[in-house]
């Protein structure tokens, strides 16, 4: 087979029914500008943090949204706050506070 | 017991006893929360010349309130009359019945001195005293007058909005309210029997009735003393508390104790000598464009003090430091928000391994530019700040081009210290490694950081400052252009760090600078302020838009800021055109 440098994501199906929304519903009861995110990446493209290592705001916002909460607790701790993805979004997405809350509440529902 | 004893001082003997006590158990609970450091300076510092500046400190602003007359004088002359009145009425009063009566008397003789020695001739002086303390009691009741028509009125006295107070503080202000009135009153039947009065006291007691006084004297001192005790006790538990506390934090200011990121004795202290004047919310941004109740620094304070702190309201201030500078009594409130918002269980080591790979580039003999994140958004400060590099040939290292370590500040004001402590160690291995001599940025946020957070062995200037610095020593020559503009203070630079001359002085040497209303302390936040992370876009927009009226006033051609983020803020707003300095110097270089 022909290396192209990159690969193919194997399918996923994720079926809505075994997901546990409760965390999306409460952060957004937190941040309410959290279900204006279009997912244009505009986040991940200024991140800092991302210049650095493959930390994907945007990935971590779509996977918290579907209910697929494993491994961003620890993923999320490699953000600085420093606050560029909130000024860039074009949607008014206030992501520091999205992202602080999505701390709170990962960490609250992995103590359960 | 003495003679000097009536049943009546009764009220009053006990609400000083239960004022005393419960003081000095306060004090000293507090001073056992302070940690070794704080306890150190204070034994260090009380023999020096800080003990000196301390007591002028408390009679010009505990006593004279020279901070609230800066604000308004009328709203000062309220607040002075009552504290200085007040205590000369206690310092008079005790310094005439010593002269008086010369055996032994109780302590309250000089607060019921009248009832007590009715011979308006006891001593050589006596009448002047009478006169004096009687002239005592009308400067004070004048201010009690200005706060009654306060209290209905508030402009009159140049406050919009004042303090909405727990039903306590009204019981308490109530109590205040009534002591000197009623004092005047006894005073003055008093003076109806005996003739011992004032030009005050007498007046009126000749107007009154000989047998209406005699039936009705011993009730008005009763009165007077309940009004004396009631306040005394309700003291300690209400805002008053702060009348004793603001005297002690002042000290403790002066001989050098200062806030821990943690919460200590000091922070008590401060939260009890908050006097709830209510100066501090009619500038709060949250109170002027959004109308939001209860997020002030007063009500925060006081929800924190009756130990009711909500974490959404800890979370909801942009520390844009306006009400630090209003503040008349001059609290740490940047610091007691901080350590409010301490998040113990998230705030653990972070996952910032990626950062331990940077190396630090050899810079002898160079200086660090370090742009900072927000700047990476606005590309022209970063060209106009190389551009002066190279234009007066000085060797830089350029330490965040392609890949930033925020400085910390963002995640400290969020209350995630031990994560920026990580950042903060990176950043000082990178630039001590280096061997650079000085260290340049741009945004005054990181700017903050390096001063006051960071231990830097290098000079750390804003590019503001190195840009005055080079034009006084004559290497960088500008030519002056014939626009009009104001300058924004950013937050952080201003009121943050205290840099307001420099970026005028270059202004006024390239350009025509405009005066605006809100000029320096008194700058309006651009709303973009990190410090909030709970007010959303809408409302940030509502801060921003009174800030960029209020600049616009005068039909500047331009405004220029000194922040990247103030500068991403107004640009947002319209097509008007926002500059930083660095920018409108890099255009008005003189190229040989």
């Amino acid at each position: 087979m022909i290396k192209f440098g990159f690969n193919i994501s194997e399918t996923r199906a994720i079926n809505l029914e075994d997901c546990d929304l409760e965390n999306v519903k409460k952060l957004h009861r937190e941040v309410s500008s959290f279900k204006l995110c279009v997912s244009c990446g505009a986040c991940s493209a200024t991140c800092s943090a991302r210049q650095f290592t493959d930390f994907n705001i945007r990935k971590i916002h779509a996977s918290f949204r579907r209910g697929q909460y494993a491994g961003l607790q620890e993923e999320l701790k490699a953000c600085m706050l420093c606050g560029k993805c909130t000024l860039v979004c074009p949607r008014g997405v206030n992501l520091r506070s999205m992202i602080i809350n999505m701390r709170k509440i990962l960490l609250e529902s992995n103590k359960k | 017991m003495s003679i000097y004893f009536s049943p009546f001082v009764i009220p009053f003997l006990i609400g000083v006893i239960v004022l005393i006590i419960i003081c000095c158990i306060k004090y000293i609970r507090w001073y056992n929360q302070f940690d070794r450091v704080q306890k150190t300076v204070i034994l260090k510092n009380i023999i020096s010349w800080r003990f000196l500046s301390a007591i002028w400190e408390t009679i010009m602003e505990a006593l004279l309130h020279r901070k609230v007359f800066k604000r308004s004088f009328l709203l000062g002359y309220m607040h002075s009359s009552i504290a200085l009145g007040w205590f000369l009425l206690i310092i008079v009063g005790a310094i005439e019945s010593e002269i008086a009566i010369q055996t032994d008397k109780p302590f309250w003789i000089g607060i019921f001195y009248r009832y007590f020695v009715h011979d308006s001739h006891a001593f050589k002086h006596a009448q002047f005293f009478a006169h004096f303390m009687d002239l005592l009691l009308l400067y004070v009741l004048s201010g009690v007058i200005l706060a009654y028509i306060k209290s209905i009125y508030s402009r009159i006295v140049g406050m919009k909005k004042t303090t909405k107070h727990v039903i306590f503080d009204t019981f308490a202000k109530f109590a205040l309210w009534l002591i000197f009135p009623l004092r005047l009153l006894s005073e003055s039947f008093t003076a109806a029997l005996y003739n011992n009065g004032g030009f005050l006291t007498q007046t009126l007691g000749n107007m009154i009735n000989y047998t209406v006084a005699d039936v009705l004297e011993i009730p008005a001192w009763t009165l007077y003393s309940f009004a004396l005790g009631t306040f005394f006790i309700s003291m300690p538990f209400s805002r008053y508390m702060h009348i004793f506390t603001e005297v002690i934090f002042i000290f403790l200011k002066k001989l050098g104790v200062g806030e821990n990121e943690q919460i200590s004795g000091y922070t008590m202290f401060e939260l009890s000598a908050c006097s709830r004047c209510g100066i501090c919310i009619d500038n709060c941004p949250l109170h002027k464009d959004l109308q939001l109740p209860g997020v002030q620094s007063i009500y925060f304070l006081r929800d924190l003090r009756y130990k009711r702190p909500r974490e959404e309201i800890a979370e909801n201030c942009l520390m844009c430091n306006r009400c630090v500078a209003e503040c008349p009594v001059g609290l740490d409130l940047m610091t007691i928000r901080r350590q409010m918002r301490y998040k113990k269980d998230l705030d653990t080591h972070a996952n910032y391994n990626y950062i331990e790979n940077l190396q630090p580039f050899n810079s002898i003999g160079r200086i660090i530019y370090f742009a900072g994140c927000m700047s990476h958004l606005t590309p022209g400060i970063i060209d106009a700040m190389t551009t002066i590099f190279e234009k007066v040939d000085q060797k830089y290292w350029f330490m965040d081009k392609d890949r930033t370590i925020c400085c910390g500040r963002p995640l400290l004001q969020q209350g995630f210290s031990i994560q920026a402590a990580e950042l903060r160690r990176k950043n000082t291995q990178l630039i001590k490694q280096s061997g650079a001599t000085m260290l340049i940025t741009s945004c005054p946020i990181c700017y903050q950081s390096f001063k006051k957070e960071y231990n830097l062995p290098i000079q750390v200037m804003h590019h503001t400052e190195y840009i005055h610095m080079l034009i006084k020593s004559g290497k960088l020559k500008l030519r002056k252009d014939d626009l009009k503009v104001v300058y924004h203070d950013p937050c952080e630079l201003g009121r943050g760090c205290g840099i307001y001359r420099q970026p005028r002085e270059i202004l006024k040497t390239v350009t025509h600078l405009l005066k605006t209303k809100n000029e320096k302390e008194k700058s309006l936040c651009c709303g973009y302020n990190l410090g909030n992370t709970v007010i959303n876009l809408e409302q940030q927009t509502k801060i921003r838009n009174a800030a960029m009226s209020s600049l616009r006033a005068k039909n500047p051609d331009l405004i220029v800021t000194a922040c990247p983020m103030c500068k991403k803020a107004f640009k947002r707003a319209s097509d008007f055109t926002v500059k930083d300095v660095a920018e409108i110097v890099k255009e008005n270089i003189i190229s040989e």
